[in-house]
Order: structure tokens, then C-alpha cells, then sequence
């Protein structure tokens, strides 16, 4: 428990929402707050709730101006703070797991943390799988989940030019953020294998695999079983 | 699905035509953005002069070049920019509604006064939703016509609900917006701004500047956002870690021109922002063409939720 954590702010965010800021910086135990945030939202606004954008260190609140005024939602936002307590950690089982297959061929940059860090490929990937991410938003595309804290010997900076077309489920660094790509999009991140794990559908409960505070493993995995779970090999466009 | 029944063919596409009902809400926290109108203030008159529920999907179209074909007998109302609307080669009168016969053509040229034009049906245009949504975002392959996000093209079909064609429910309806209600685009457009967290971050000059100076509405204008040319503004903070963006937030890049966000915006960002733009400013501000002047006012929070209130009132 942090001090900002008890003495958050509520900040003028337009006509028909407050920030809720939490936090200052970014830090992954920041997320228990923010996801029991979000909850009590949803329980305390009930049909006066829109919309909530967890991220990071804030929550975007949305609250529906024909049903209560600036004031009124802004006092159920300090009522509701004032006995805000972070989620538990029981949900420690739930950690997803990301099967990846870590190739040169669809993740380029895999030889640029090699020489980056001056380790043997196989050490650069046991130490992207060692860690549990938690995901601190989701941003950028439907799906598309913000991860951290990346070990600080693995941070690159984002590529000086981005692609313009990443495929679908391409895992990446950049700084100490890692993530996956939902569908084939721009982007300036740095490839270092790719996922079969289908992470927007539209057709699942929840859509997105990946939800804000949720804890994420990466798990290194054969071409084979890679392809076993209908990943795609097609390796990455050299001058994509 | 009895009723539901083809209401218009696509002759010639143009453009860009969007489907939009009033937006995706609820998962944006899953990077999913808004969608939905652009001009909210012509798209909630096309629907009202029908008699429609708020949230009906009505097609926004931009620049004109459309061409559209009755399959049906229809009642129609086209509100917001001028884009040259003809029936069967007729001058089309905007802000009213009107009915279409089988077999009438219903053209748009190029724009002669705002961007983007609103037709609605009574009933509204049916599609299957989408994460909730009929909201047409390409850039997401959600939503429209065909629930994967893509504009309208030649041949394609748009449904109505042959009940409400015959059925329209008049009695509370107005037969036209009152002239107080009708914008002129081409006029210098007052935008009307509701400051934000970060507004003292940015130097006395620039708040000067920000308030009294005009601003050039820039070519880089979609419905993700428009930017804005003039007096460079400095803030203190050139980035914040990245948080959740309403509609209309104002950003303001280290280039110091603001960036205003609309329907189609990324969820989260981390520029500091001047403030939100109201949803009737976000809307005015749609139907400026690059090059076209604007000025921003800043306006307390709660004199604009008393305006966007009147606004809503008179819908169903």
C-alpha cells in the first residue's frame, strides 16, 4: 500500500467523466487498486456508469449526465475511494499462460537483444518467460495488452522506423513493456517470436484474452507445437 | 426478423459512408475506441425528425460522391453538411424528412457547406451489433452494414424495417429543425472547451494564446482527430504515463498544436491536454474543412452539462 493510493485525485476529464488518479508512476503493484477500482465503479454507478478506461495509474470514469450531475458523481467517486481496498491476491492460480516460439524468422529483433545484452539466444528468452507480467492496459487495438515490468537488461527502445505491417500475434518489446499483436497492424515495437493464442475474438465472452490486472507468463515452445496450436509461420517481411 | 426487409442499394460508393448508431460503449477498457457520429448534433436531428429512438444507426457520409437507390417506399431525413443531396436530379432540402419511392435515386455531389451528411430512416438501418454496437470503425473492422467495419461499397444493400416505414409515429415529431438549430458551417466555428487536469501546466501566454487567437483547422482531420495550426503552446509536462482520453480531449503534442480527439480516437494516451471539447463542439468541429478558422472557449462544466441536457431533451 502506497501513500498516492490513499490520497488519490479526482480530476475534470470533459462533460461526462472523472480521472481518477491513483498513482504517479507506473509500478505493477499499482494494478490491485486499479482493478478493485474499476469494480466498485460498476457496482456503486449501476446504470449510471458508461464507460471505465483502467490504465496504468488512473481509471477514465464515464457516468451518464442525464442521470446525475458533475457533483453528484464526482461525491460517489469520494465515497466510494474512501473505503477502497486493493483485490487480493488469490487470483495468483490464474496465471495466463502465452505459448511463443521465439525464431529469428518472426521475431527479427531476437538478434538485436543478443547483441544487446551479449547472451546466447536461449538465456534472452528463459529471462522474457522468467518473469509474470501483469498488464497495465489496453491500448493501441482491441486487445492489444500493455505488460510489465520487463527485466531492465531486456529494454530496448522502440524501433527508429516503425513497420507498417506487424503480423497477427507478433510478441514484442519495447522499454520495459512487452506485448502481443492482436491482428496484422503498424508498429514500432521490437519482434521476438510470435503466439497462437487468438487474443481478440469477438466471439469469446470478455473478447480480449488478456484483461487489465490480469498476470501473464510467457511460454517458450517448439515450431512444431507452435504450429500444432495453428500458429502461422510466415516469417516477418524483411522490409515490411 | 419479420419486417426487416432491403431499404437501399449502393450505386456508387464515394468516399467514405459509415453506418453509425451512437457508439460502442463498455469495452473500451479492452483498447476498443467509441465509434459512432461525428456530428452527433446532425445525426440525433436526422433521427428525431423520423421520430426514432436515440441510438439509431443512421449513415454518415463524408464528402458526398454517394449514390443510393429506393428498394422500397422509405421515410428518409438527411441532416448536416451540404454536399449537394438530389432526388431523381432534384435540389434535396437538408433538415427535414421526406419520403422516397421505389426505383428514386438519391444522389451527392461534392460538399458546399461542412464534410459529412447524416441520412436516416425512420426505424433506423438494421445490423447485427457488434461488442454491442452497430458503430462502423474500419480501423477495428467492427461494426456497419456487415459487423467487419468496412465503409459501404457499390452493390452492397442496407436494411430498414418495413414496419416502421408505414407506422412512423409522428404525433411528437417536428417536421423540420428550428432555425435557431441550424448550423452554418462555413462561418467561423466557437468551440466551446471544458479545461482539464493539466490546463495551469501550460504557460500564462499560451493560455493567452490558447483562448484569444484563432485556429486553422489542419488537413490531418479524420474521426480519430483534428489538428489544429497556430501559436505554438508550452507546457511544462511533455508526457504523463498513458491514461484514458474522453471524447474531445484536447492534447497538446511537444509541436504545441492541439490535437482534438474524436470518435475513433486511440483509448488511452499520454499527452497533457488543454481540456475536453464538448460533444456539440466535437460535433461543429467535424463539419470544418482543413483551412477553415476556429476558436476555443473555455466553459465551465457545469454550464455545459445544462447545454448538452437541453440538447438531449428533446429526444426519445
Amino acid at each position: 500500500m502506497t501513500a498516492t493510493a490513499r490520497m488519490p485525485r479526482i480530476e475534470q476529464a470533459g462533460i461526462d467523466a472523472w480521472l481518477v488518479r491513483l498513482f504517479s508512476d507506473i509500478d505493477e503493484s499499482n494494478m490491485p487498486w486499479l482493478t478493485a477500482l474499476v469494480r466498485r465503479c460498476e457496482e456503486d454507478f449501476g446504470a449510471a456508469l458508461i464507460d471505465l478506461v483502467p490504465s496504468y495509474t488512473t481509471v477514465l470514469v464515464h457516468y451518464d449526465p442525464l442521470i446525475l450531475s458533475a457533483g453528484e458523481a464526482r461525491a460517489r467517486l469520494v465515497a466510494l475511494l474512501e473505503t477502497l481496498s486493493p483485490d487480493s491476491g488469490e487470483a495468483v492460480q490464474d496465471i495466463k499462460e502465452l505459448p511463443v516460439w521465439y525464431d529469428p524468422s518472426v521475431g527479427p529483433e531476437l538478434e538485436r537483444l543478443e547483441r544487446h545484452t551479449g547472451w546466447e539466444r536461449d538465456k534472452v528468452i528463459e529471462l522474457h518467460c522468467e518473469h509474470v507480467y501483469r498488464v497495465f492496459a489496453l491500448g493501441f487495438a482491441p486487445g492489444f495488452a500493455f505488460m510489465g515490468s520487463v527485466d531492465e537488461r531486456l529494454a530496448l527502445p522502440r524501433l527508429e522506423t516503425p513497420r507498417r505491417r506487424v503480423p497477427q500475434g507478433s510478441v514484442a518489446i519495447a522499454g520495459r513493456q512487452t506485448s502481443a499483436y492482436p491482428t496484422m497492424s503498424p508498429g514500432g515495437w521490437n519482434l521476438v517470436g510470435r503466439t497462437p493464442a487468438k487474443l481478440f475474438d469477438r466471439q469469446r465472452k470478455g473478447f480480449s484474452l488478456l484483461q487489465v490486472g490480469d498476470q501473464v507468463r510467457f511460454v517458450s515452445v517448439t515450431r512444431q507445437e507452435f504450429e500444432r496450436l495453428g500458429g502461422e509461420v510466415t516469417p516477418v517481411e524483411a522490409r515490411s | 426478423m419479420t419486417g426487416i426487409v432491403e431499404g437501399v442499394r449502393v450505386e456508387r460508393a464515394g468516399p467514405l459512408a459509415l453506418l453509425q448508431d451512437a457508439g460502442r460503449f463498455g469495452v473500451r477498457r479492452l483498447g476498443v475506441t467509441q465509434g459512432g457520429p461525428v456530428d452527433i448534433h446532425s445525426w440525433a436531428w436526422a433521427n428525431r425528425l423520423l421520430g426514432n429512438r436515440w441510438g439509431a444507426a443512421a449513415l454518415e457520409i463524408s464528402l458526398g460522391g454517394l449514390e443510393l437507390v429506393a428498394c422500397k417506399t422509405l421515410r428518409l431525413a438527411l441532416c448536416g453538411a451540404d454536399l449537394d443531396a438530389r432526388l431523381d436530379g432534384n435540389d434535396l432540402p437538408r433538415w427535414r424528412a421526406f419520403t422516397v419511392e421505389p426505383h428514386q435515386r438519391l444522389t451527392f455531389g461534392t460538399p458546399r457547406d461542412g464534410v459529412r451528411a447524416y441520412l436516416a430512416v425512420a426505424g433506423g438501418f438494421r445490423a447485427d451489433p457488434v461488442l454491442g454496437s452497430v458503430a462502423c470503425v474500419p480501423r477495428e473492422g467492427l461494426g456497419g452494414h456487415d459487423g467487419l467495419g468496412h465503409p459501404l461499397k457499390a452493390q452492397e444493400r442496407l436494411f430498414v424495417d418495413s414496419r416502421s416505414q408505414d407506422e412512423a409515429d409522428t404525433r411528437n415529431t417536428p417536421q423540420a429543425i428550428p432555425p435557431s438549430e441550424m448550423p452554418h458551417y462555413g462561418e467561423p466555428a466557437q468551440l466551446a472547451l471544458i479545461p482539464g487536469a493539466q490546463i495551469a501546466d501550460f504557460s500564462g501566454a499560451s493560455l493567452f494564446d490558447a483562448f484569444n487567437r484563432s485556429w486553422q483547422v489542419d488537413d490531418r482531420a479524420d474521426r480519430m482527430g483534428v489538428r489544429l495550426l497556430g501559436p505554438r503552446l508550452a507546457c511544462r509536462i511533455s508526457a504523463l504515463v498513458s491514461e484514458g482520453i474522453g471524447l474531445g480531449g484536447v492534447q497538446v503534442p511537444p509541436d504545441g498544436q492541439p490535437f482534438v480527439l474524436l470518435n475513433d480516437r486511440q483509448t488511452i494516451g499520454g499527452y497533457p491536454r488543454l481540456g475536453a471539447l464538448t460533444p456539440l463542439a466535437c460535433a461543429r468541429l467535424a463539419q470544418c474543412m482543413p483551412g477553415q478558422e476556429v476558436r476555443l472557449i473555455p466553459k465551465p462544466l457545469a454550464a455545459a452539462q445544462d447545454e448538452y441536457r437541453r440538447f438531449r431533451a428533446g429526444f426519445a
